[in-house]
């Protein structure tokens, strides 16, 4: 029996641990069809265990199960699998890409769902020898595609598509489902482009007028703000506010997420180090990472600064740190301390005192498999023989040393963790990042450079890492290049922000410089 | 569906990617001088071993579709085509109904091979070929225990001539005599002296035409979306493992009646050894059409069978010119064989490589326009 008085989503008391470790609690929520509702909250706030629970993802059955009850149109529902939520109507587009690369679009957009027509044989021998209506594939595909109000062309092969349409591909196919009532979006924008970003808002509103409810989970809260009806700010397992955005700010929203006041981008104490030498100097550079194609960059860093990379996403920012440490093919010149630094070759430049910290930190940052400990120790122990005893022929790990160093950094870093012999996988993301930090900081190096460090976490750890990576470079006089796509991130710990544009600099200036500045040189020459 | 593509075609890439088919043409046009045949012998030959083998090389082409690479599942379907034979043999089934016969008993037993081979590479994910070549050399063993033992003793068969002296197991060569060339010879034109067997081709044609038919239907795509990204097809509500399974069987299947099609051109086969090869050369031919571990087209089965074969008749003559033994010809197949396999395995993970240094090297040439621009 459906009842049509009442909303579409309700959550009610939804309680929710992990072996004892309570991550949710009692959590109310309720959304109307139509409606927007953001969700905010600092990492480990519970956003997305939440959202698991909405879409009957195993991981929640396996770990037991979660209390309190959802309803749907007013009718109890419990989903055992992501098939009966999709059934149900809820749609979800998760952060990584599920996509088929050598399909089209529109293939994908109605994959598993394509429209077929019976023949003979699958008279006999059953529907999947089915024909497929290559027509009404990409006529049902364009209408997904129209909700949404982009132009993509249904019959381009994802492969060759830029980020952003692989995530309108991904969105469309939510939206090709008849059923669909409701969608959750898990950081939709996080790969996006400004100005794509900009065109999912709009795609949001447009599905919003159609009646399809929206869960948005960002952490780019002004985009929070000109899209939402409500927003829901989470903290520590609990909803800590529930309020009309229109009632709401991004100061204020801050303020709920970490239960403090954070300073506003304060100006940092800018040095200028006019005496002080080059220490790496770039020259003719191009690096070949897809998506961040860096073409001839020159660039020369000072000794003990903090220099900035900034830019928009796929302009070539991260190729740089990529290119020079030799995680992707590169040419071109590099001298570090005076001495040519060969290029494609990772060893060779950790050899010389560099260090990076990655911005796929789970792909090339750290051994998920493995104890905070190794994780921390493992470069330090490979490249500089540290934290190794020697006993005649034999070499033994010394793994006091590297609990102690381990334990240190947990401390200085607030790494949130049960201790130093947890794995790495089972920590948010954010703590994650500051694991890697730990990692590079124990390689005691010369140079380091940060790639995206506050990327997908929450401003309380952004705070801590930020402030972490200018001791470093106070104390130790280690020169630190971050890459960043946040602007205001690096005005508040840098020193000179380069920007790049087009895959080449278009300019360099002190972070002291207004942000329309910044601006326009970040747009001068976009490819 | 019209895919828009933004990849360009150069002449040096074009070379690349076709350089075994290329090799080969090479090495037939070098040994058709030296072998000296008519081109009327030379055409009858191709066109006798064309009807004999095409079947069976069209049957790998479903796995690789299905992502599950060059497949040796298909020597169980050939083994599966033997047995069948046996049996028909035995039964005094003669001519074009014992041959249909043989295949629709072959099926059962292709589809209970094929199910078992399907089932074992679902655990053994994206290393099927050396599990698959396996899978066979271990089936091999279960074959000899049914055909040298079981046969005879608990399988009745009827006719001595059949039998080993002992009494039970089958001789070392089965005789086809009764339905030799049986399919070939019906319906068979002669062209200037060349003999066309129309219905195998026909046959074969059907077969293509299935095959064209079924990269369009519901099943074809799943097996092409779990061919790419078997999570994202799982996602999406496709029963990968049903469906890689499934993709074995056909692939049996097909192998079984392609491996009867094969047995009653050469009209009798050793018993215990006919199937050993058939899927190593299989995939040569295949190979040297120009297929790839992941990418086979029925073109490409074609033009493999037309190589491959012109090869194997006329490097025993030129052999013979050059050296004066005949048996370089049967050193020349299994050496060229294995070695196109490798060659081709090779050139499969370079190939990934290439295309990742490409746009390095391009970015690179670009750069330096640019700097002699400025100049």
């Amino acid at each position: 029996m459906e009842n049509n008085n009442a909303p579409l989503l309700e959550m009610r008391n939804i309680k929710k641990d992990f072996f004892g470790n309570q991550v949710l609690s009692d959590i109310n929520i309720t959304l109307g069809p139509g409606e927007v509702l953001g969700l905010v909250g600092e990492n480990g706030a519970g956003k997305s265990t939440l959202m698991k629970i909405l879409f009957g993802m195993d991981v929640i059955r396996e770990t037991g199960g979660y209390e309190g009850e959802i309803r749907l149109n007013g009718q109890v529902v419990k989903f055992a699998t992501p098939f009966e939520a999709l059934a149900a109507g809820i749609g979800m587009v998760h952060q990584e890409f599920s996509l088929i690369p050598g399909f089209t679009a529109a293939e994908n957009i109605l994959l598993n769902r394509e429209p077929t027509k019976p023949n003979i044989v699958s008279q006999v021998f059953g529907p999947r020898l089915d024909t497929l209506d290559y027509k009404a594939i990409s006529q049902r595909a364009d209408q997904a595609i129209d909700k949404m109000g982009v132009k993509i062309s249904g019959d381009m092969v994802i492969s060759d598509m830029p980020v952003g349409h692989k995530q309108f591909t991904e969105i469309a196919r939510e939206l090709s489902k008849d059923q669909l009532k409701l969608l959750i979006l898990d950081e939709p924008t996080a790969v996006l482009t400004e100005k794509e970003a900009e065109a999912l808002l709009t795609s949001i509103r447009n599905m919003s007028a159609q009646g399809i409810s929206v869960i948005f989970i960002t952490h780019r809260l002004h985009e929070i703000l000109s899209v939402c009806n409500t927003v829901v700010v989470m903290r520590d397992g609990y909803v800590v506010k529930e309020a009309p955005a229109k009632e709401l700010d991004v100061q204020e929203i801050t303020r709920w997420m970490v239960g403090r006041n954070v300073e506003s981008a304060a100006a940092a104490e800018v040095r200028e180090l006019p005496d002080a030498k080059t220490i790496m100097s770039i020259r003719k550079l191009w690096v070949d990472m897809p998506g961040e194609t860096v073409r001839n960059i020159d660039l020369d860093i000072k000794e003990g600064e903090i220099l900035g990379i900034g830019g928009l996403a796929g302009q070539g920012k991260l190729g740089i740190p990529n290119g020079i440490m030799g995680l992707y093919e590169a040419g071109g010149t590099v001298e570090f301390e005076g001495k040519p630094i060969p290029l494609n070759s990772p060893r060779k430049c950790l050899d010389a005192s560099l260090a990076f910290v990655s911005e796929d930190r789970r792909g090339v940052g750290l051994l998920l498999d493995e104890s905070l400990e190794w994780n921390v120790a493992f470069g330090a122990m490979q490249i500089q023989n540290k934290f190794l005893k020697k006993f005649g022929l034999f070499t033994w790990r010394d793994e006091r040393a590297i609990r102690a160093v381990t334990d240190k950094y947990i401390d200085e870093l607030k790494i949130k963790c049960t201790g130093s012999r947890q794995k790495a996988k089972e920590l948010s993301g954010g703590n994650q990042q500051k694991v890697c930090l730990a990692k590079a900081f124990a390689l005691q190096p010369k140079f380091l450079f940060v790639s995206e460090p506050t990327r997908g976490i929450d401003v309380g750890a952004k705070a801590l890492v930020l402030e972490a990576l200018k001791r470093f470079n106070r104390e130790f006089g280690v020169t630190v290049v971050v890459i960043s796509s946040e602007l205001e991130e690096l005005r508040q710990c840098c020193d000179r922000i380069a920007i790049v544009s087009g895959g080449r600099v278009a300019g360099i200036l002190p972070a002291t410089e207004s942000s329309e500045a910044f601006g326009t040189l970040m747009v001068s020459q976009v490819v | 569906m019209k895919r828009k593509q933004t990849s360009k075609v150069s002449l040096k890439r074009l070379l690349q990617d076709n350089s075994v088919p290329i090799m080969f043409v090479l090495i037939c046009l070098i040994c058709l001088p030296l072998a000296g045949y008519s081109p009327a012998y030379l055409l009858n030959e191709l066109v006798t071993r064309m009807g004999r083998n095409t079947f069976l090389i069209l049957a790998l082409l479903i796995p690789i579709m299905a992502g599950m690479g060059l497949n040796f599942g298909m020597t169980l379907g050939a083994m599966a085509g033997e047995i069948a034979l046996i049996l028909v043999v035995d039964w005094q089934i003669w001519g074009i109904p014992g041959i249909i016969l043989a295949m629709i008993i072959s099926i059962p037993i292709s589809v209970l091979l094929g199910l078992f081979c399907g089932n074992l590479l679902n655990k053994a994910k994206g290393r099927e070929m050396v599990t698959s070549y396996f899978i066979s050399y271990f089936m091999n063993g279960v074959y000899q225990l049914v055909v040298l033992f079981l046969m005879g003793s608990i399988i009745p068969i009827m006719h001595s001539t059949l039998k080993l002296p002992r009494g039970y197991g089958i001789r070392n060569t089965v005789s086809l005599l009764s339905m030799r060339q049986q399919l070939d010879n019906l319906l068979a034109i002669n062209v200037g002296g060349v003999k066309i067997p129309v219905l195998t081709f026909l046959i074969i044609a059907v077969l293509c035409l299935v095959i064209v038919w079924f990269r369009r239907t519901k099943l074809g795509q799943d097996m092409r979306a779990v061919a790419q990204d078997m999570n994202v097809a799982r996602d999406a509500g496709i029963n990968v493992d049903r469906t890689r399974i499934i993709a074995i069987v056909m692939s049996t299947v097909v192998a079984g009646f392609g491996m009867i099609i094969y047995l009653q051109n050469l009209g009798n086969f050793p018993t215990y050894s006919a199937h050993t090869q058939i899927g190593t050369f299989s995939i040569a031919a295949l190979l040297v059409g120009g297929a790839s571990v992941e990418k086979a087209s029925i073109g490409n089965a074609f033009l493999g069978v037309t190589l491959f074969h012109m090869m194997f008749i006329l490097a025993p003559e030129a052999g013979t010119a050059i050296t004066g033994d005949s048996m370089i010809g049967e050193y020349f197949r299994t050496f060229v064989s294995y070695g196109v396999i490798t060659v081709a395995l090779i050139m499969y993970e370079s190939r990934k490589h290439r295309a990742k240094s490409q746009t390095g090297y391009l970015l690179a040439l670009a750069q330096k326009e640019e700097e002699a621009r400025a100049k």
